[in-house]
């Protein structure tokens, strides 16, 4: 992380109006945003931890936890809204443990929410990595889950 | 500053355009309410309750944030109108979409702002409730305060007082839209995300949101009593409301920034939560007499019967009196209190010298600022701060030097934060890596007891590259030369070698002091508590009068001092050498001018000091001491030491609120009260007499102190009577030019005076020598560099240095029986560095042992960047491991001052 977050730091001049950028460049990087990153461009910008912290939370696109293996997007457009998308988040949410922009504790699941993500056809629907899986009821919904639980299992003892 | 007229509620009024239209309506008894807003933080503009209808205006305009400069037309502002109302209005009952309707319940309620205007705008509470409101768990995670965001307006203020007055940000607004809430970086507790607990966001919280832990179920707002007082801790003199009620201390209040002048609503850790010891149950109530032999003594109160006050003073004055005719008046010693008010300290000098007939009088700035009070005194003709704390924030250049400010002058530490946030150019040269290195331009790390080398070393370079102020010297000082010659040695290269300054960090310090506008320099006992303390202050002196950084507002050479009361009480004479107002025992007109106030004779011979008087306890021609509110056997360098002194004494009496260790090592302990129970004046470290009020009754048989002083001098033959301590107070302003134009009758409306204060309509001054010296010319006095008394060697390799820390303070007596202190700090530890841990083979946590020529001491080591190299750091406060035990009483031979910042030790694992 140190390198990348030097590689990061040479193209910005250390300001307070580049926490934003700062903060994207280093999400890009490390595909989220450790506790002691964030620390590291408050030193650099000149901004106290707590700011650049409360920046970070302002936006959705950040997250925290790194992306789990299945990283799951509930969509909440406007077809998905009116077609039940907050029912399925919390089933989701209620499925895997966690809530919005966090990952779960073996690493396999994350899971955050979009905007329509152009499907409005097959609403409500989530994204599975780059699956698409439409028309979704709860039950559907945790079908695809299991599925992609189902997956990982085998793989894992594939490996083995 | 330009002038406009305005017209607000009708009111045609004229006033500085830059003003915000609160500012001027609020002046002018127009009352706007306001949520976010606070005289002591900028203005956001967040809460919209303010806003207020001006003509020509297309919306209505927040009043804490809007210029009277920027209103459109004729600045014509209505701030009651209808329509504003309706909007405040719609504000307040948004805000009570999520807020908890739990006013009977909630220890805010009668001070809390939104209870406030709610009630005033007659709001409709359920009109936007929310069906999902806040569901927070309040946390409670740490000893001195409860945050409950679910009472939270999100008004920023705590932000905001975190940010701008404790210079922390510990807290932002986090997430956004409905879930926005106040939140440490990643949710931390407020333990883990460098919290210092000052809780000046919970003084400017309006809501219950944030409360101090100690307060909870103990009473309502409209219950308590509020008594206006200064702080008993330390020199900074805060000032606050002590809320009481049935006799107990509930919680605080700083928030009036207009009543505290000092601190402006901020406070420390230990003046805001560290106030539970004045209602401890360890509190002395009744005057004991040791009734076990010392020689079987178990060293607790058993050791003590109760006798009636009477008796007991019978007792006192007859010990002392049969000493005295036995071996003359100086087999008597009396240890005055840097923690008792101004009128106790004139007293208890004014009894030894007048009743028992004794100069051996002084008190712990014998071992905190003698090496001041002596050089300072030398140099420019009084050793007092030149500089009043709230000039600092002008200077644009700060030398700290021995002070980890943060830590021991919290409040002072706030201006030096700002400053530098302004720009302000900030030297720390400090053996250790204090908070204060974060923001300094230079961290200079130099061997503990090396200052006179660096010192000299950087008048050498200013001097070599002509940076030297000739215009001020030749107009307004003496003996030049004499430094000149003396510091030729002290080049940069040298100076690296002693004291281990990186030569070329040296010259930048250098030519940063001298070639700034205004700089100005602190300092504390790093400075003073050596061998070489005079040299070092007169060096001190040497290099602002070197480059004319004296005299003027925001410049000049101001020592930190420690005790709430420590300056009064040299002010007031509890010095062996001088009477109030430093007037020389020795001096005959002086002595005259005492034994005619007095109407006794005075003797003209220099007394002993603490630290002598200590020694010769030991050599048994001290007989009786008579200590009032001090510690030695905590605070004194060699505590072995001391205990063999005070146990050799024929006889011990201690005046105090506990039964401290030195208590119990006393014949008659007499229970004084605490600050908190007495009225008198405090004197703060920038000389500004401040009054200490009357908030609780004493129980049981406690005494006011000037009444025992009194009843003890009394006995001794010499009558001494007042009323109150306002008519002692009349009476050192007669004696004391200095502090003739104080009165307490001045005080109570004027808030706090400093002095010189010489005649009833003087209005104080605010810095010292302008014009000239107090002495007349500022006298130049060469030093040379001397090692301190005690080298690290094969057998103790090691440099200890002590002080204080935050939550405690000095022996501990009061801060640890605070429970929210003691349960936040509760026992000692020692610095180590990683790499001395590293060759020691010692890891965080572990028990070591710490064994100097004097004592050996158990206690857990913390391994640290804060320290360096072989130097280690153990704070004093605490008896079990008093690090005391291992400091070395070698003194300054000219202020008699302990080398408490060096010795040397060895470390082993237990
Ligand atoms: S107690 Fe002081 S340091 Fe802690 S959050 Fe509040 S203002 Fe900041
Ligand atoms: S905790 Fe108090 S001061 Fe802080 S934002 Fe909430 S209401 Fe305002
Ligand atoms: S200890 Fe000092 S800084 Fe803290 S509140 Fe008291 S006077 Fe202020
Ligand atoms: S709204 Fe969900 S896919 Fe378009
Ligand atoms: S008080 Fe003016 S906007 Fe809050």
């Amino acid at each position: 992380m140190e390198e990348q977050l030097s590689a990061i730091f040479a193209r910005f001049r250390g300001t307070a109006g580049e926490v934003i950028p700062l903060l994207q460049k280093t999400q890009e990087e490390l595909g989220f945003l450790p506790e002691e990153a964030m620390r590291r461009i408050g030193d650099f910008a000149g901004v106290p931890f707590s700011k650049v912290y409360g920046v970070a939370t302002f936006y959705t696109m950040f997250r925290f936890t790194p992306v789990g293996k299945y990283h799951v997007c509930v969509c909440r457009g406007t077809a998905c809204h009116v077609r039940g998308a907050d029912q399925i988040l919390e089933h989701v949410e209620r499925e895997l443990g966690i809530s919005e922009n966090e990952t779960t504790g073996d690493g396999e699941f994350s899971l955050e929410t979009v905007a329509c993500i152009g499907c409005c056809a097959l609403a409500p629907c989530i994204t599975v990595n780059s699956d698409v899986h439409g028309r979704l009821t709860s039950k559907k919904a945790s079908q695809v889950l299991k599925k992609a639980r189902g997956a990982a299992l085998k793989e894992e003892e594939d490996g083995k | 500053m330009e002038y406009v007229y305005c017209i607000i509620d009708g009111k045609k009024i004229e006033s500085d355009k830059d003003r915000t239209i609160l500012e001027v309506a609020q002046e002018n008894g127009i009352q706007i309410p306001t949520l976010c807003h606070s005289d002591v933080l900028a203005p956001t503009g967040a809460c919209r309750l303010c806003l207020v209808e001006v003509t020509g205006a297309r919306t209505l305009m927040p009043s804490c944030a809007t210029r009277i400069g920027d209103l459109p037309g004729e600045r014509i502002v209505q701030t009651h109108s209808d329509k504003v109302r309706q909007a405040r209005r719609i504000v307040l009952e948004l805000l009570w979409s999520a807020h908890p309707n739990d006013c009977t319940l909630c220890e805010k309620s009668g001070a809390c702002d939104l209870q406030k205007y709610s009630y005033e705008y007659n709001v409709d509470i359920e009109k936007y409730r929310s069906r999902d409101p806040y569901d927070f768990a309040p946390d409670y995670n740490n000893p001195y305060y409860v945050r409950d965001y679910n009472k939270c307006i999100l008004c920023g203020r705590c932000i905001r007082a975190c940010a701008e007055l404790q210079g922390n940000y510990v807290l932002d607004f986090a997430r956004r839209g409905f879930s926005t809430m106040v939140s440490t970086p990643m949710g931390a507790e407020l333990m883990d995300a460098n919290c210092v607990f000052c809780g000046n966001c919970v003084a400017l919280c309006p809501t219950g949101a944030l409360v101090e832990k100690e307060r909870l179920g103990r009473g309502r707002e409209w219950e308590f009593q509020k008594t206006h007082t200064t702080c008993p801790y330390c020199g900074c003199g805060c000032t606050f409301e002590l809320c009481t009620k049935d006799n107990e201390i509930i919680k605080v209040d700083s928030s009036d920034a207009r009543k505290n002048i000092v601190n402006r609503t901020a406070l420390c850790v230990k003046g805001r939560f560290g106030l539970g010891f004045v209602n401890s149950a360890d509190r002395l109530n009744h005057p004991l007499v040791r009734r076990v032999p010392k020689g079987e003594a178990t060293g607790t109160l058993q050791d003590y019967e109760r006798a009636p006050w009477n008796e007991v003073l019978d007792l006192v004055a007859n010990r002392l009196l049969e000493i005295k005719a036995a071996c003359g008046p100086d087999a008597i010693g009396g240890f005055s209190s840097a923690r008792a008010t101004n009128e106790e300290n004139y007293l208890f000098q004014k009894m030894m010298r007048a009743a028992v007939g004794t100069n051996n009088v002084d008190h712990c700035a014998r071992l905190c600022h003698a090496s001041t009070v002596a050089g300072l005194a030398k140099a420019f003709g009084s050793g007092a701060m030149t500089n009043s704390i709230d000039e600092i924030i002008d200077s644009d250049c700060i030398l700290v030097t021995g002070s980890n400010t943060t830590e021991t002058h919290p409040i002072v530490s706030l201006e030096i934060k700002k400053a530098v946030s302004r720009g302000a150019r900030l030297i720390v040269i400090e053996p250790r890596n204090i908070e204060l290195c974060d923001i300094a331009e230079i961290n200079l790390h130099q061997r503990p007891g090396t200052d006179v080398a660096w010192l000299n070393g950087m008048m050498h370079v200013i001097i070599e590259e002509g940076l030297e102020d000739r215009e001020f010297m030749e107009e307004r000082c003496e003996n030049f030369d004499a430094v000149r010659e003396a510091v030729k040695g002290y080049t940069p290269e040298r100076v690296e070698r002693i004291t281990g300054i990186p030569a070329d960090d040296l010259r930048r310090a250098a030519r940063i002091y001298a070639t700034a506008e205004r700089a100005t320099i602190l300092y504390a006992m790093g400075i003073t508590q050596h061998t070489s303390g005079t040299d070092n202050v007169l060096s001190v002196a040497n290099l602002a009068m070197l480059c004319g950084q004296i005299g003027r507002r925001s410049t000049g050479v101001n020592p930190l001092r420690g005790q709430n009361n420590v300056q009064g009480a040299c002010d007031m004479g509890a010095l062996p050498n001088v009477y109030p107002g430093y007037q020389r025992v020795d001096d005959f007109s002086v002595q005259a001018k005492f034994e005619q106030a007095w109407g006794v004779k005075l003797d003209n011979k220099i007394g002993m000091t603490v630290t002598r008087m200590m020694e010769v306890a030991q050599g048994g021609t001290l007989k009786a001491l008579y200590i009032m509110g001090e510690n030695p056997m905590v605070t004194d360098p060699d505590i072995s030491h001391v205990e063999k002194a005070l146990r050799n004494l024929d006889f011990l009496v201690v005046q105090d609120i506990f039964p401290t260790e030195t208590a119990l090592l006393a014949d008659v302990i007499l229970p004084g009260v605490s600050f908190a129970e007495k009225t008198g004046t405090f004197t703060n470290t920038e000389r500004r007499v401040q009054m200490v009020r009357q908030a609780i009754e004493p129980l049981g048989e406690r005494r006011q102190d000037f009444q025992i002083i009194c009843e003890v001098s009394r006995r001794l033959g010499y009558k001494m009577s007042y009323s109150d301590q306002a008519a002692v107070m009349k009476e050192i302003a007669k004696l004391t030019p200095s502090y003739g134009g104080i009165s307490h009758k001045r005080l109570e409306t004027e808030g706090g005076l400093q002095w010189p204060c010489t005649d009833s309509r003087h209005p104080g001054t605010a810095f010292l020598h302008s014009g000239g010296f107090v002495r007349g010319r500022g006298l130049f006095s060469p030093c040379e560099y001397r090692d301190p008394a005690e080298l690290p060697d094969e057998a103790f390799p090691i440099t200890l240095t002590t002080g204080r820390v935050l939550e405690h303070y000095h022996s501990g007596s009061m801060t640890r029986r605070s429970a929210p202190l003691n349960e936040h700090v509760p026992t000692a530890w020692v610095e180590i560095s990683p790499d001395l841990a590293k060759n020691l083979g010692v890891k965080e946590g572990e028990r070591v042992a710490v064994t100097s020529r004097r004592g050996r001491i158990e206690t857990v080591a913390r391994v640290t960047n804060k320290v360096n190299g072989d130097v280690i750091f153990i704070p004093f406060h605490f008896a079990e491991a008093a690090a005391n035990r291992l400091t070395n009483p070698a003194l300054d031979p000219v202020a008699q001052i302990p080398e408490y910042k060096v010795c040397a030790v060895r470390i082993d694992r237990v």
